[in-house]
């Protein structure tokens, strides 16, 4: 995390807060902005003033004076406007000491939305973060953010998002947290705002997730299968900020303390819980990160987790790793043979990650001309910089 | 996924258009432009001077060669470019035909590299 202990403070206090006013006034779209108004006001005062003994009380205060003012300027104009002004009173409940996190995370990424907008919202909403910050991570222009915003809370204003949610809408949840993960974590230039902020700010709220629902398996997976992968982040650049590839990384490092903590969280879950798709995506990282060299890989279980894997959750990117994995641990010509069978998927027709794994099978399996030809196909499509770089490079030492 | 729309345009041509055409085209392209603001997915765009005030310039042995004119003689040439960030090609490619110089002459869509990458 960037911030300092204000912000820090300021960005868990957050979900509390707007859960408190979502609870007592309902509105959730301006409920949200009188939230950020008054973080930004905290931001601004309490360095300067001090905390104030109560924050969450200093904060739920400032905001419901903020919305209210805001409700009640709307509510005269549309008197104004129509005469017959019928805004339905909410009946103020008592004030919910319950906490709201998991219900703003299900209103977040609800289904009406996209997925970037459910990212934004996230971010802003549970996270805390300012429309700026969230634009800066994102590269694009604080206008265009502020704008997905306020319609995604248009969006579920006009699909009648109210507060009560079933569990159910855990997965998208995750989803979304994974999303935010990955954007931080596959950035390699611009970067350690984007990477610090978003990699640390999924973490937290998996992190919030779990302490909500300690029993879901997939949560711990999610949560285990982020810091596996994150253990790696500093291992997987070089010095010229080109990427490192997972057999070549400097194993010493891995960050020690994430992989503990992500080998005892999935070792547990898989004790005692379900089986799922986070899960076993955890087991594998796990499984990579417990390799003391690269070639100390247990690519057979590997292999069987990835079949289980496409058993839970079929697709073609599953098919594509397991492909690797297969390729490690009977040979190149195994792993291309279940390639082949991704052919003519449209799913991943001109998509580089397919050519880039032919590239590797193909290099070991000795073809090196056919390997190259793959190599440079895998670069001419992607849209990463520093993936090209790689892959060309790889193609030169063909 | 961020996209690159180039505008191409035949300088002959549009100077021949009538003048309500060439205000129907820019206020389209305005409208559109507020159009893709409000839904989110504008990041940037800017239109060009006129191609006969381009410069283009080359080092050869370390000399910059400096002449008038675009570097590729053609018909059409770029006349601006908008960047969005949407969801798919296809978005991009109907953003793109919406454009107004899409019916004229054309529009290219290309997507942008970014700095985010997997280890393999």
């Amino acid at each position: 995390m960037t911030g300092g202990p204000t912000e820090d403070l300021l960005r868990a206090q957050a979900p509390q807060v707007l859960g408190a006013l979502v609870r007592r006034y309902g509105h959730f779209d301006a409920c949200e902005d009188a939230v950020q108004e008054a973080l930004l006001a905290a931001a601004v005062q309490w360095p300067e003033q001090g905390v104030p003994e109560n924050p969450r009380g200093w904060l739920i205060t400032v905001a419901s004076r903020r919305l209210t003012d805001q409700l009640r300027s709307e509510e005269s104009r549309r008197r104004r406007e129509e005469a017959a002004a019928a805004a339905e009173p909410r009946v103020p409940a008592h004030v919910s000491q319950q906490d709201d996190t998991l219900m703003l995370l299900f209103l977040c990424c609800h289904p009406a939305l996209t997925p970037p907008s459910q990212i934004a919202l996230t971010l802003r909403a549970v996270g805390g973060l300012t429309t700026a910050q969230i634009a800066s991570a994102f590269l694009v222009p604080e206008t265009t953010m502020a704008q997905r915003i306020s319609r995604a809370k248009q969006r579920i204003k006009a699909a009648g998002g109210g507060f009560d949610v079933g569990v159910e809408r855990i997965g998208a949840v995750l989803h979304v947290l994974y999303l935010i993960f990955n954007e931080g974590y596959t950035a390699t230039s611009g970067a350690d705002l984007r990477r610090g902020e978003l990699t640390g700010e999924a973490i937290r709220l998996a992190r919030e997730v779990l302490r909500l629902l300690p029993d879901d398996g997939e949560v711990v997976g999610l949560l285990a299968l982020m810091l596996l992968t994150d253990a790696r982040s500093r291992a997987r650049t070089g010095p010229d900020g080109g990427l490192v590839p997972l057999a070549e990384q400097d194993r010493s490092r891995w960050d020690r303390r994430s992989i503990q903590e992500g080998v005892a969280l999935i070792t547990a879950a898989l004790a005692r819980a379900p089986l799922g798709p986070y899960q076993l995506q955890a087991a594998i990282a796990a499984l990579h990160a417990e390799a003391e060299r690269a070639e100390d890989t247990d690519w057979r279980q590997i292999a069987e987790l990835y079949r289980l894997l496409d058993a839970f959750a079929p697709g073609p990117m599953v098919t594509l790793n397991r492909a690797v994995a297969v390729g490690m641990a009977d040979g190149p010509k195994a792993g291309l043979d279940l390639l082949a069978t991704l052919d003519g998927d449209e799913r991943l027709a001109s998509h580089h990650r397919l050519d880039a794994v032919r590239a590797h099978l193909l290099e070991m399996a000795g073809d090196s001309a056919a390997a190259r030809e793959a190599y440079l196909t895998a670069a001419r499509r992607t849209t990463s910089t520093p993936e090209r770089r790689y892959l060309e490079s790889r193609a030169a030492r063909m | 996924m961020k996209y690159m729309l180039l505008i191409y345009q035949n300088t002959q041509a549009w100077e021949a258009l009538p003048d309500e055409e060439r205000t129907k085209i820019m206020n389209e392209a305005g409208d559109l432009m507020q159009e893709l603001q409000e839904s989110g997915e504008w990041v940037g765009g800017e239109g060009l001077a006129h191609v006969s005030a381009a410069k283009t310039v080359k080092l050869r042995g370390g000399v910059p060669a400096v002449t008038d004119g675009p570097f590729i003689e053609a018909k059409e040439h770029l006349a601006g470019y908008l960047t969005v960030d949407c969801e798919t090609e296809q978005r991009a490619i109907d953003i793109a035909a919406r454009w107004p110089d899409a019916r004229h002459w054309a529009m290219e869509v290309r997507a942008v590299m970014g700095g985010g990458g997997e280890e393999m």
